[in-house]
């Protein structure tokens, strides 16, 4: 096997060291310098703001007893002595969240359907960039929209006693999921491959029977990924609440604190029903509170608990989407 | 050629109705039997196909499928011999919805393109395995009960014999008896296309379509799967793709020559690779072109 160059070889580069320019090579140093220096940058800005908040929320531990703040069923911080008990704030955030929520599943994956299997491509060219435009609306925008139109009709439908209630805030909240989760849902049920659905046709499956028992388990990652961050846009998401429900305990919030055994009686009253979010809590309480005081400590503490809830929930999200781009 | 496919199609409609009467009883009479008398499965008559494009991939085709024997289409790339497989079970409508089909193709004598022919029922009974192998994210087991899951009811021993019947059947019950409910993904390529043709069987077909089952595979697993359809011709009427021409005098009783949307040739096996009519076919055969 030994190989002996033929004498008509083309002739060979002496060297093996740069063609180009020394300044060329200067010019690569320095962009690729510049791009980490930028990377590093928005790690670094990430980092600090945690920190701030970190540093701002850690006094209020010497100032309240932790465990009051966890357990404790009232927000009063203008009351003597101030009570700053997070769990009415965190029942309604998850309450108005999961009202969002058992909207927006049904109709964003449905939307997500009919948008990558059944639509025309034509109908499918306008349908998705308009579901992306839905989710491009400033929420205030929405919330008023929740405030002067909705919140009116869902008092009127329901024969509610105000208009600003709980159900409002999770209908309006579900028009801002349902845009998530249509898009990532639909891209999830587009990556599934042809061959897949053809060899679900080609054995004999409708198109319906394909799509229930390939399309959608083959994108279910992708799916779960959808809803998580559909939830974690409307357990985040501030102006529409603060706008649309009312900021306020309502009586049945209040009893299924106080009886926490019969909290189920009173679970869907309390959505005809004001509610104070983490969220509203924050940004209504912030401008009327002293600088450096419990209070102001207080609500960075509501800061934390709000971005560990939203970041379980993006960790769920991505390791689902990372599962469903390992299966494909 | 007329009177052959009439009488065909009397003989078949018997064979079909006997075969639909029991899955196990019919096999096993077919296979004892092994009569593979000519008759004419699938017929193709003055078939014109053109896709939404425009693109005229199918000129004026001709062509009977023998009932348990293998068709071979061979062919240059982009001569229809593909687009020509997938007119035998409908599945161009997937691919290209605005495709357009004139002339008519037949299984035991019915027009599989009338208005009153539902297509899932069609590719029930004329299955059709892929050129890349395409199991299901799911077990294997499930992959082959995907088929008996859509079409009828069936107790958990029932599957389980059934699923045992068709991985035997395709050379593949030693390899995963072990590991029925592993995922399908977790076996090779030439697994998975021997899986692909069990979940095919699973359905119980009358005709297989294969496009290019081996052009994605290794030579052992070629030879697998070449061994399997001799055995799966006794009792299946199958059409192969192929663009390995030994593979096509190797396994096939018929071959059809396509070329730029004719079917320049259609004859025995042994005739077309010994004595070929056309120059074209000749030229094709010996490795001039293509």
């Amino acid at each position: 096997m030994a190989v002996t160059p033929s004498p008509a070889a083309p002739a060979k580069r002496a060297t093996l060291s740069s063609r180009r320019s020394p300044f060329a090579a200067l010019a690569e140093k320095t962009i690729t310098g510049w791009i980490y220096f930028c990377g590093g940058l928005s790690i670094l800005f990430v980092g600090l703001i945690l920190a701030f908040v970190l540093k701002e929320a850690l006094p209020f531990l010497r100032e309240y007893p932790f465990g009051k703040f966890f357990t404790g069923i009232h927000w009063i911080a203008n009351g003597s002595p101030a009570q700053f008990g997070m769990v009415p704030l965190l029942l309604s955030s998850v309450m108005v969240t999961l009202g969002a929520v058992v909207i927006a599943i049904p109709l964003g994956i449905m939307t997500a359907i009919y948008m990558s299997e059944i639509a025309p491509p034509q109908v499918r060219d306008v349908l998705k960039p308009a579901v992306e435009l839905l989710a491009a609306i400033p929420s205030v925008v929405l919330g008023f929209f929740g405030v002067s139109v909705l919140a009116p009709f869902l008092s009127g439908a329901f024969k509610l006693d105000i208009g600003t209630t709980m159900l409002a805030g999770s209908v309006t909240l579900a028009f801002m999921a349902i845009p998530t989760i249509a898009t990532i849902s639909e891209d999830a049920l587009s990556a599934v491959g042809k061959d897949l659905r053809q060899g679900s046709l080609a054995l004999g499956a409708t198109r319906w029977e394909t799509i229930r028992r390939v399309v959608i388990p083959a994108a279910f990652s992708g799916i779960i990924a959808s809803v998580m961050l559909g939830i974690g846009r409307a357990i985040g998401e501030t102006m529409v609440v603060l706008m649309v429900t009312g900021n306020g305990i309502g009586m049945s919030l209040d009893n299924m604190m106080t009886q926490p055994l019969q909290a189920f009686r009173s679970f869907f009253p309390a959505y005809g029903e004001i509610c104070n979010t983490l969220t509203a809590t924050i940004a209504s309480d912030m401008g009327d509170t002293v600088v450096g005081s419990a209070h102001y400590h207080a609500l960075f503490m509501l800061g934390i608990v709000l971005f560990a809830i939203t970041f379980m929930i993006n960790l769920v999200a991505s390791a689902a989407l990372r599962k469903g781009q390992l299966q494909q | 050629m007329v009177t052959r496919m009439i009488n065909g199609e009397q003989t078949n409609t018997e064979a079909a109705a006997t075969a639909r009467n029991g899955v196990g009883t019919a096999r096993t009479t077919r296979r004892t039997e092994d009569k593979r008398d000519m008759t004419v499965r699938v017929s193709a008559t003055e078939v014109n196909f053109h896709y939404s494009d425009g693109f005229h991939a199918l000129k004026n085709i001709n062509m009977p499928l023998y009932d348990r024997h293998v068709t071979a289409l061979i062919g240059p790339s982009g001569c229809g011999k593909s687009t020509f497989l997938r007119c035998l079970n409908r599945m161009n409508e997937e691919v290209d919805p605005g495709c357009k089909l004139g002339g008519k193709i037949s299984l035991d004598g019915l027009n599989i393109y009338d208005g009153t022919v539902d297509k899932p029922e069609l590719r029930k009974r004329v299955g059709m395995i892929f050129q890349a192998p395409n199991p299901f994210g799911m077990s294997i087991q499930d992959n082959i009960a995907f088929g008996p899951r859509l079409h009828g009811k069936y107790g958990k021993s029932e599957l389980d014999a059934l699923v045992k019947r068709c991985l035997e059947q395709a050379a593949l019950w030693d390899e995963v008896k072990d590991k029925l409910k592993a995922s399908a993904f977790s076996l090779s390529g030439g697994q998975k296309q021997r899986l692909c043709i069990a979940r095919t069987l699973a359905t119980n077909p009358e005709v297989i379509l294969m496009d290019e089952p081996t052009s994605a595979l290794d030579p052992a697993s070629t030879q697998k799967i070449e061994e399997m359809m001799e055995t799966l011709k006794r009792e299946y009427t199958i059409v192969i793709v192929t663009h390995n021409m030994y593979q096509a005098e190797r396994i096939s009783d018929f071959t059809g020559f396509f070329y730029k949307g004719d079917l320049v040739e259609f004859g025995a096996t042994a005739q077309i690779f010994t004595a070929p009519q056309n120059k074209q076919t000749n030229d094709y055969i010996k490795g001039k072109f293509g």
